[in-house]
């Protein structure tokens, strides 16, 4: 195979990350608003840990997209 | 160079050199990434200048929006550090400020038929910029966590109330998961930005393209328009959100420095 044409494929490859956070930031967010309509005093305290979850699920797709740009941009 | 060429999505992180200075062999030149830098900076001194200038009691809009501001990071590290946090006070709400401003500046839309120097430049795009600053807050955290605790400080990769055999593995994972928080800071503030001004950028083009095509075509550039339309308003949220995290984070890092010898 071409190096050119693996480096596309991995760099397509390398967005497969996005699913993993996509599901998980539903997953957050679903969760929080489950937990906050049954407990709707308690949501605003909850708040930045519901945050903190996003941004940490969030940092796993981002890894991904950072890798497919590397690839791509070829600055290895 | 022609000022009107199509330019591609990656085109507007391009650093330019607008004033070239050097010192000795070393690179000092003032570039658009500089000079966007200072623009953020005067903006925050001089909006500050004008809220505080003649304080009232009752206080007019401008200083009302200060107060909020003021306020709102105020209770962020009140809440997530404790009383002992007030010092990094200052600290953590120029950080939240200026990576606010910065994110927002970059949403300012470019003028068509500018040179490159005058483009409008999101600082916090650039990952040299955001690693600078989360290796700032690192810096902090172990100065500030050996400063505070002594060598308790070290409690922090090795918890108390653990049966012993767990530290095998609970040291290493802690290790990990603690020399990748100034890569993660600062990947997360970076990719963002990056990604959503690509986006942002990318519909932009699909509507020119469109348009340029003619027909039924130019009819469809409607489409990417009204996405180009909602990307920029998410970009506005992620542009708030990106400086609230790096924030927070940065209070929970310091709330970790300041109780290690508790846990």
């Amino acid at each position: 195979m071409e190096v050119e044409a693996a480096k596309l494929i991995g760099a397509g490859l390398a967005t497969i990350p996005l699913a993993g956070a996509g599901v998980g930031l539903g997953l957050i967010f679903g969760n929080f608003l489950t937990g906050a309509f049954r407990n709707p005093s308690a949501s605003a305290a909850n708040q930045p840990t519901m945050l903190l979850g996003f941004a940490l699920t969030e940092f796993t797709g981002l890894l991904g997209f950072t890798i497919s740009i590397l690839i791509l941009l070829e600055i290895f | 160079m022609n000022t009107f060429r199509a330019a591609g999505p990656m085109d507007q992180f391009e650093i330019v050199r607008i004033v070239d200075l050097s010192v000795g062999s070393i690179d000092v030149s003032l570039t658009n990434s500089a000079l966007w830098m200072l623009i953020c900076t005067g903006a925050i001194i001089a909006f500050f200048f004008t809220a505080t200038r003649r304080a009232a009691i009752i206080p007019n809009r401008v200083q009302s929006t200060a107060e909020v501001l003021y306020e709102f990071v105020s209770d962020l590290v009140r809440d997530t550090i404790g009383p002992e946090g007030r010092k990094f006070f200052p600290y953590v709400f120029t950080l939240f400020l200026w990576i606010l401003i910065a994110n927002l500046f970059g949403m300012i839309p470019t003028l068509p038929g500018l040179p490159h120097e005058a483009h409008t430049f999101t600082t916090t795009s650039h990952l040299a910029v955001t690693l600078a600053l989360s290796m700032l807050t690192i810096t902090i955290v172990i100065v500030y966590g050996f400063w505070k605790n002594g060598i308790k400080f070290l409690k922090l990769f090795a918890p108390s109330g653990v049966p012993p055999a767990m530290y095998i593995l609970l040291v290493p994972i802690e290790l990990v998961s603690f020399l990748s928080r100034p890569l993660s800071l600062a990947i997360r503030l970076f990719a963002n930005m990056f990604a959503g001004h690509i986006i942002l950028k990318l519909f932009a083009g699909f509507v020119v393209s469109l348009v340029g095509a003619g027909g039924v075509l130019s009819v469809m550039g409607l489409l990417p328009f009204i996405g180009a339309i909602a990307v920029t308003a998410l970009e506005f949220l992620v542009a708030f959100l990106q400086a609230y995290v790096f924030a927070i984070l940065t209070c929970i890092y310091l709330s970790d420095a300041a109780h290690a010898a508790d846990h």
